[in-house]
């Protein structure tokens, strides 16, 4: 016989080509347009965040796991994600070192104490954006167009001012052209990147739609921007970039389908609550984590039923299954 | 008795499932040929090729024993007997390794290469009436021969109370590599139209369903030709999407008839189907028209590290290092084998060694090189839940997972573990390469190990309770 070793294992022998490192490489593809953007329209500065947010996030990750004596995880790419998600989440005139400071909040106390990739209870990006949110609210909070600060949108909206001139066009807001965090301005390339992510099998279209809708929706109803303006509600603050790319976050959205249309509701209504009636004029980040840590319990309340399990039914599965009887007794004619 | 109406619409599928790379293309046109061995080879035929009960020798060493003669036979209910495929002396009664690695109680057989046929099961110039069917299909010792091993009379045989409206014959093989179905029902068409015609005659009520995967339309349009030209009433060829795994026992249940088996200890016929695979049939066919054993079947050798990929036509009980070299031996040049399989990549065993026998079960015989193979380590759940969208059961292996590597059987056990069909394809289709399916069939054996402990003890205990009341 050969001389080369023979491998003995439980089935299955093949595996699909879909890796963890290949679906953070889309990931990361998909979000590349959002952030051109954001240097284009923002400034030059944007980049060096980015690239900052990026190194400080895999150095730190990369040592803790040597200092650790674990097995080193920077190759499946997934540090490169946080970082830049962090990156997007930060207005660019940022001091670097405080971006530095939350990229290794963001990896040692979010992602590696509580058991590093997978086993994170909250997006690693939104809560370090959260801790920099509370320690520097002045840099984090001063927005500025090609060296000229101002106010986002959504300070307009919260002072239900958005006849000012500076408020901007609603094409400047699709494409970018206006305020905010590097990369959640250009409404256009981020949708893009989502509906990429979505082809591609990546994410379901499940959380960023019914996000989006519910969080549209009911802030125009409850007269968010003193009016209603479901478009403004739509392409200002990071509601996109976090629908598409945070919300959607596997470890921290629940698994089952029924769970992700709960978890997309209560991330939605969050959001609107907080950005009409809370202390802050962006609500996304805060109520993406709210609803992070309650995915445990969802997931427990959402299981569903096996083929073939008999468990006590609810109203709607007695019908389902009384109508699918009814298919059988059809058929069996 | 009507199809469902979707059936007739679009083709029939299930929820669930996943899309392995076919490899289908290296064996699909290639027909069969009929493998024949070098006299003075060793054939070694396990005792146990069944589910149920292994069987017991019947001859003795030093005997002289022919084609398709008992060798090896059970009391059992639940058993099949075993034949010679080979003419030749019993050289020995020991243990030998086999496909799954195990070492196992073996008849070998020394080939004398003169192929002196036994006579057949019963007079073939005699059409054997409906009644003695079952009997015949058990004396000639078929059993499932997709992998499962079965025993066919057993399933051909349902309670009394239980009405059979469908004898499906599974002809899916959505087993990735695998063709040898697929060009038994190409070449062969009529045989296995009228072996499904024969177990009709056993249920008169029923309807003949044959399942098809859409990619093979050679085979679809052959068995059609035929059902036209033969002008058969009651078997409809239903073509179903291309999916793994389509030829699962539940999942062409629910594809064709909209019905789920309810839980596991449940069978087919508890829903009034009755899935035997396409081998059987052509087996239950040349047993009932021809008087013939199962002594022999087809096999595809393939893989990309087999220089030469074939079907084979090969005698039960050749070694797979035979078939092997029949096909020219490995690839070499980097695609050097790393794992052989026996049956196909999603539920195929693999070998520790090729000098193991060729049984009932073995529907092909694949060597993968390093590029195919799945050799990569487990790194942590990304909770993706890929695994709960492929789970064709509609289980949470992410969850079984769990439980099962923290030793929690009951929790298993509630979550429906034991429902899992182990068809790969969370394993398959995980990002970051857990052992998913493995992790499930290790719980289900120790929930069934701790089930046989239990009955074991209420056994044991309870002549000592009927003394304690005394």
């Amino acid at each position: 016989m050969n001389n080369n070793k023979l491998f003995v294992a439980s089935s299955p022998h093949v595996h699909s080509p879909f890796t963890t490192r290949r679906i953070m490489a889309y990931v990361i593809g998909a979000l590349a347009p959002a952030g051109l953007a954001g240097v284009f329209f923002l400034g030059f500065r944007s980049l060096i965040v980015i690239i900052a947010c990026i190194l400080a996030c895999v150095l730190s990750e990369y040592i803790w796991q040597k200092l650790m004596r674990q097995t080193s995880t920077v190759k499946d790419l997934s540090a490169v994600v946080t970082g830049l998600l962090l990156a997007y989440n930060l207005p660019p005139s940022i001091p670097i070192w405080m971006a530095v400071c939350g990229s290794v909040f963001a990896i040692i106390i979010v992602k590696q104490f509580y058991g590093g990739i997978g086993c994170n209870i909250v997006n690693p990006a939104l809560a370090a954006r959260a801790m920099m949110l509370i320690s520097w609210p002045i840099a984090m909070t001063t927005w500025t167009i090609s060296g000229v600060s101002g106010a986002t949108p959504l300070f307009y909206m919260k002072d239900g001012i958005i006849n000012s001139p500076e408020f901007p066009s609603v094409f400047n807001m699709f494409i970018g052209n206006m305020r905010g965090c590097i990369g959640e301005t250009s409404a256009l390339l981020i949708i893009l990147g989502g509906v990429f992510l979505i082809y591609k099998g990546i994410i379901s279209w499940r959380i960023p739609v019914i996000y989006i809708v519910t969080a549209a929706i009911l802030g125009a109803l409850f007269q968010h921007g003193g009016g209603f303006h479901p478009i403004y509600e739509l392409l200002s603050g990071g509601l996109l970039l976090g629908a598409f790319f945070m919300a959607t976050d596997y470890t921290t959205s629940p698994m089952q389908a029924q769970g992700q249309y709960i978890f997309a509701f209560g991330c939605g209504l969050l959001t609107a609550l907080i950005r009409t009636w809370g202390g802050y004029p962006e609500g996304v980040s805060f109520s993406i984590l709210i609803m992070n840590i309650t995915v445990p319990l969802i997931d427990q309340y959402t299981k569903r039923r096996a083929l073939g399990e008999v468990k006590e039914a609810s109203r709607l599965n007695k019908l389902l299954r009384k109508l699918n009887r009814r298919k059988g007794k059809e058929a069996a004619k | 008795m009507k199809l469902p109406l979707r059936l007739k619409e679009r083709l029939a599928s299930f929820k669930g499932g996943v899309h392995p790379p076919e490899g289908k293309s290296l064996t699909e046109h290639k027909e069969i040929e009929t493998y024949t061995p070098k006299p003075g080879g060793e054939f070694i035929f396990p005792l146990s090729q069944n589910i149920g009960a292994p069987c017991s020798p019947v001859v003795n060493k030093g005997d002289r024993v022919l084609v398709g003669q008992k060798i090896a036979d059970s009391e059992a209910f639940v058993s099949a007997p075993i034949f010679s495929s080979v003419s030749g002396t019993v050289k020995e009664i020991g243990a030998r390794m086999t496909l799954a690695g195990s070492v196992d109680p073996c008849i070998v057989i020394e080939d004398d290469g003169l192929y002196e046929q036994a006579p057949a099961l019963f007079d073939v110039k005699q059409k054997p009436s409906v009644n003695d069917y079952i009997k015949i299909i058990h004396d000639a010792g078929i059993v499932g021969m997709g992998g499962a091993c079965f025993p066919t009379h057993v399933k051909l045989s349902p309670p009394k109370d239980k009405v059979i409206n469908w004898i499906i014959l599974n002809g899916a093989e959505c087993e990735p590599y695998l063709n040898c179905d697929n060009r038994l029902m190409i070449e062969e068409p009529e045989a296995i139209i009228e072996g499904l015609a024969l177990v009709l005659k056993i249920f008169p009520k029923a309807k003949g369903i044959i399942t098809i995967e859409n990619n093979k339309p050679e085979a679809i349009k052959n068995l059609n030709a035929k059902l036209a030209e033969k002008k058969v009433k009651n078997i409809t060829v239903v073509p179903h999407k291309v999916k793994y795994p389509q030829g699962a026992e539940k999942m062409i249940i629910w594809s064709v008839t909209k019905q789920e088996i309810p839980v596991v200890p449940a069978l087919p016929a508890d829903v009034g189907c009755i899935i035997l695979n396409t081998r059987t049939v052509y087996q239950i066919y040349l047993a009932l028209t021809k008087g013939l054993p199962v002594t022999e079947r087809v096999i595809s050798v393939t893989g990309d590290a087999i220089a030469n990929p074939r079907n084979l036509r090969v005698p039960l009980g050749i070694s797979v290092k035979e078939l092997i070299n029949a096909c020219g031996g490995f690839n070499y040049n980097g695609y050097e084998p790393v794992k052989i399989l026996g049956g196909g990549p999603m539920m195929g065993i693999s070998m520790r060694d090729i000098n193991v026998p060729v049984v009932k079960g073995t529907s092909g015989i694949l060597a993968l090189s390093k590029f195919t193979a799945h050799l990569d380590e487990e790194s942590n759940c990304l909770r993706c839940g890929r695994c709960i969208e492929a789970c064709p059961m509609r289980l949470d292996p992410e969850v079984l997972d769990k439980l099962v590597r923290r030793r929690e059987y009951k929790e298993f056990e509630e979550h429906m573990g034991m429902n899992c069909i182990e068809c790969g394809c969370c394993s398959f289709i995980c990002p970051a390469s857990r052992h998913l399916t493995q992790s499930c069939r290790d719980g289900k054996a120790a929930v069934m190990a701790a089930r046989r402990k239990a009955q074991q003890a209420s056994q044991s205990s309870k002549p000592e309770s009927q003394a304690a009341k005394k």
